[in-house]
């Protein structure tokens, strides 16, 4: 049995995410959606994984607007709803939520946006909860994981008895943090989904789901809205208190305010309980009680030793092969050509360790690659004469690229589009998307090809190994050559951390020592130096490259960049 | 092993570098912990930040109330590398002089040190570190281990046995038999128990 469905009573080890899952379980939620994105997509996961045994509809929708979209239809049915997605995605969303707000639901309807104060898996520190007060939406923030589930229920009932959508903001450190819930009661009964639409215009229950007559329906709003409950990035509560506190200045007298606004608390990254324990101690002029100052000197001492460890491409990972082979295509072209880049792990080749080549300068949200892209390739006339090259992933394609590529193809913007194609919504844990043939509830569905859809379009596309150097590379130098026209490369490689590859080798690799030149080698240490692979390390006493078995994935990339063949690969025969 | 009872709050860190199985110790860790009656709050970071990078889970174990997620600075009371350095940088950052440390020898470079712009530390400094900036701290080298079973990711489950086994936490080998039989197939299970007391063995 699955965790999510512990008995009433019993407690159990909950991730926020899970709690936020049980508590809409416990809320009678019929219908989920979203769009995966850190750290929400273990809402969506644990509810996926007890549709059939709860006879839920869980879905992964195409992007965050979508998902709105076919949760408010559940709710228009009558039905309890779920949409969830990260702080960007109420973004994606927001178009839809306007209107959605204005309309009204019926059945409870919860947006859930799970936040990340300190960008700890995001490029942004996002803020959703003004989305709130601009639309005039409750917000609920649950402060431990017994909320996270308490909340979530009643999350429920309250947009039932306001007639509209609720939102639920988590954060990393809730959805992400764990801990004891104690589980409520499972319903026993079904709602029977029904869309009534022939009643008068202004009746909530069975009238028309439309925004009109705006100002009739917005009063309406705001009469259903008695109490909005609401607070780590901007200085929403502190605002909020502060409005409030002026208004009954009268009764309690002027107030002196700390936070964000006074330079208490800052107003940017997460508040951790260091941050928040200093600033307490500033106002109450109290030092917080800490190590002995010889300890203190002496781990600042050590700590300066430590060398950083940052992110990098996995050891077998298609994306290193890829930016390789994009790095040395631009190279060979010769105009210094560019990469716009998209949102996933192929970020980091916007960042320098990642790889010795790193060719992204610019990274914004899902999609915008492509769009800038577009707009770059009509700066030639203006003297911007280079090739624009811009990347996206697999699922993002499907999110948010389809529209600036027909925008490249209609304004007969001259880009190469490369899909780094690795099998799934690989960053945030291989959640599926329209491109392969399984859906949320692990049913057989069609599989929506990327190829297709750029040939309709009307691009030249071409198919490859990102692995195979070789073919790659010269599909992409004639890309490159050919102007006047939408160019789309996708190279298909499945992510080394996928369940179907995870664990097994393809190849053993391994350095010959005999062949390896170490620094005699004119290739001043290219594949340590410049290609950095996790798994294949130097050797400072011998001087020589080496694998380390431990890590290395088995990918065999390794050996077709070494200028003397002193990586030898063997295909590891049988299964396994 | 006799499995203890504690009614001060623990603060435990597990750090090591994406890949290593972090995540799944600090649950399988935490699972027991609840099990065994003690309210476990997990802080962890997961999604890109695992790619190649240092990673870490908070675990707060009390007897009755939950705890922020994160522990603050100097506030450690074990911490488990699965990796030497990880288990050096969360020192300095969440050690205090009565700290405790178990860590798995093997290193994995950092990428900056692989390109040879940075330099890793050799085992003897991380040593000498550990003996001046713990109470106390065992070194095992629980990647080989995990080799000899057969998988080096194993590694994770040795140090869940050698820290049972330093009897750092109130849980013990009948607690985690009882938790993987929950959660995983036969074959699975018996490397696991064997890792468990592979890890086990290692603590003197």
């Amino acid at each position: 049995m699955s965790k999510l469905l512990s008995p009433d009573r019993s407690t159990v080890l909950f991730l926020g995410n899970e709690a936020i899952a049980r508590g809409a379980l416990e809320a009678g939620i019929q219908v989920a959606t979203g769009y995966p994105g850190t750290p929400s997509s273990e809402v969506i996961e644990s509810l996926a994984d007890v549709a059939r045994e709860r006879n839920l509809y869980v879905e992964w929708s195409v992007n965050e607007k979508v998902a709105l979209e076919v949760a408010a239809a559940a709710s228009f049915a009558g039905l309890r709803s779920m949409a969830v997605m990260k702080q960007n995605g109420v973004n994606v969303a927001s178009d839809f939520l306007l209107h959605l707000t204005a309309s009204g639901t019926r059945g409870g309807i919860v947006l859930v946006s799970c936040e990340d104060p300190g960008a700890l898996s995001s490029v942004n520190e996002g803020e959703s909860r003004y989305f709130a007060s601009m639309l005039e939406m409750p917000l609920l923030e649950p402060a431990d994981f017994q909320e996270a589930k308490d909340i979530t229920k009643w999350a429920f009932e309250l947009s039932e008895t306001i007639g509209n959508v609720v939102m639920l903001r988590s954060v990393t450190r809730m959805s992400h943090a764990s801990g004891n819930v104690t589980c409520g009661k499972l319903p026993t009964k079904r709602r029977k989904a029904g869309f009534e639409y022939d009643g008068p215009v202004m009746d909530s229950k069975t009238g028309p789901m439309i925004s009109t007559p705006v100002v009739a329906k917005h009063v309406l709003r705001q009469q259903k809205l008695k109490d909005v409950i609401v607070e780590e990035v901007m200085p929403f509560l502190e605002e909020n208190v502060k409005v409030l506190a002026s208004g009954i200045a009268g009764r309690i007298g002027i107030k002196t305010f700390f936070g964000k606004y006074d330079g208490t608390l800052p107003f940017a990254g997460e508040l951790n309980p260091d941050v928040v324990a200093d600033a307490l101690g500033r106002i109450l002029k109290v030092k917080r009680k800490f190590l002995p100052a010889d300890y203190l000197k002496d781990i600042q001492k050590t700590a300066a030793m430590i060398p950083a460890r940052e992110q990098t491409f996995c050891a077998g990972c298609p994306h290193r092969a890829s930016f390789w082979n994009i790095h040395n295509a631009i190279a060979l072209d010769g105009r210094k050509g560019f990469v716009c880049g998209d949102i996933g792990c192929y970020s980091m080749a916007a960042l320098s360790p990642a790889t010795g080549y790193h060719t992204m300068p610019t990274l914004h949200s899902m999609g915008s690659g492509t769009g800038l892209a577009s707009g770059f390739a009509k700066l030639a006339q203006f003297g911007l004469d280079k090739p624009i090259l811009t990347v996206c992933g697999d699922s993002t394609f499907y999110h948010a690229v389809i529209p600036a590529l027909i925008n490249a193809q209609h304004n007969r913007a001259d880009i190469t589009f490369i899909v780094l194609d690795n099998a799934g919504t690989a960053m945030t844990g291989f959640q599926p998307h329209p491109g392969l043939s399984v859906s949320a509830l692990k049913d057989v569905v069609p599989a929506v090809d990327i190829a297709a859809i750029c040939k309709a379009i009307g691009a030249k596309v071409a198919v490859s190994d990102p692995f195979d150097l070789a073919a790659t590379g010269r599909i992409l130098t004639s890309f490159l050559a050919d102007k006047g026209s939408l160019k789309v490369l996708i190279l298909r490689q499945a992510c080394a951390l996928s369940p179907e590859k995870k664990g097994k080798k393809t190849f053993d690799v391994r350095v010959d020592e005999s062949l390896c030149l170490g620094d005699a080698c004119g290739c001043n240490r290219l594949c340590t130096r410049i290609f950095r692979c996790p798994a294949l390390t130097w050797d400072r006493n011998k001087k020589k490259a080496v694998v380390d078995e431990v890590i290395c994935a088995g990918c065999g990339v390794c050996a077709s960049i070494c200028p003397q063949q002193a990586i030898v690969k063997t295909e590891v025969s049988g299964p396994g | 092993m006799k499995e203890k009872t504690f009614t001060k709050t623990r603060n435990v860190i597990l750090t090591g570098v994406g890949g290593q199985g972090n995540v799944m110790a600090s649950r399988t860790l935490a699972h027991m912990l609840v099990d065994a009656g003690y309210v476990v709050t997990i802080g962890e970071t997961f999604g890109m930040s695992q790619r190649g990078g240092s990673v870490m889970s908070h675990l707060r174990i009390s007897h009755d109330s939950v705890k922020s997620p994160q522990i603050p600075r100097g506030g450690a009371d074990v911490i488990v590398g699965l990796e030497p350095l990880e288990a050096l940088r969360v020192l300095t950052v969440y050690g205090n002089p009565q700290v405790c440390v178990l860590y798995n020898s093997r290193p994995v470079y950092p990428i900056g040190v692989i390109t040879g712009e940075l330099s890793y530390p050799s085992g003897k400094t991380i040593r000498d570190a550990f003996e001046r900036l713990s109470a106390a701290f065992w070194e095992i080298d629980a990647t080989s281990a995990g080799l000899k079973l057969g998988n080096p990711v194993l590694s994770n489950i040795v140090m869940i046995g050698a820290l049972a086994k330093t009897g750092l936490l109130p849980f013990d080998r009948r607690r985690f038999e009882k938790e993987i039989k929950k959660t995983l197939s036969v074959d699975k299970y018996n490397v696991n128990m064997k890792a468990f007391d592979a890890g086990a063995a290692m603590i003197k």
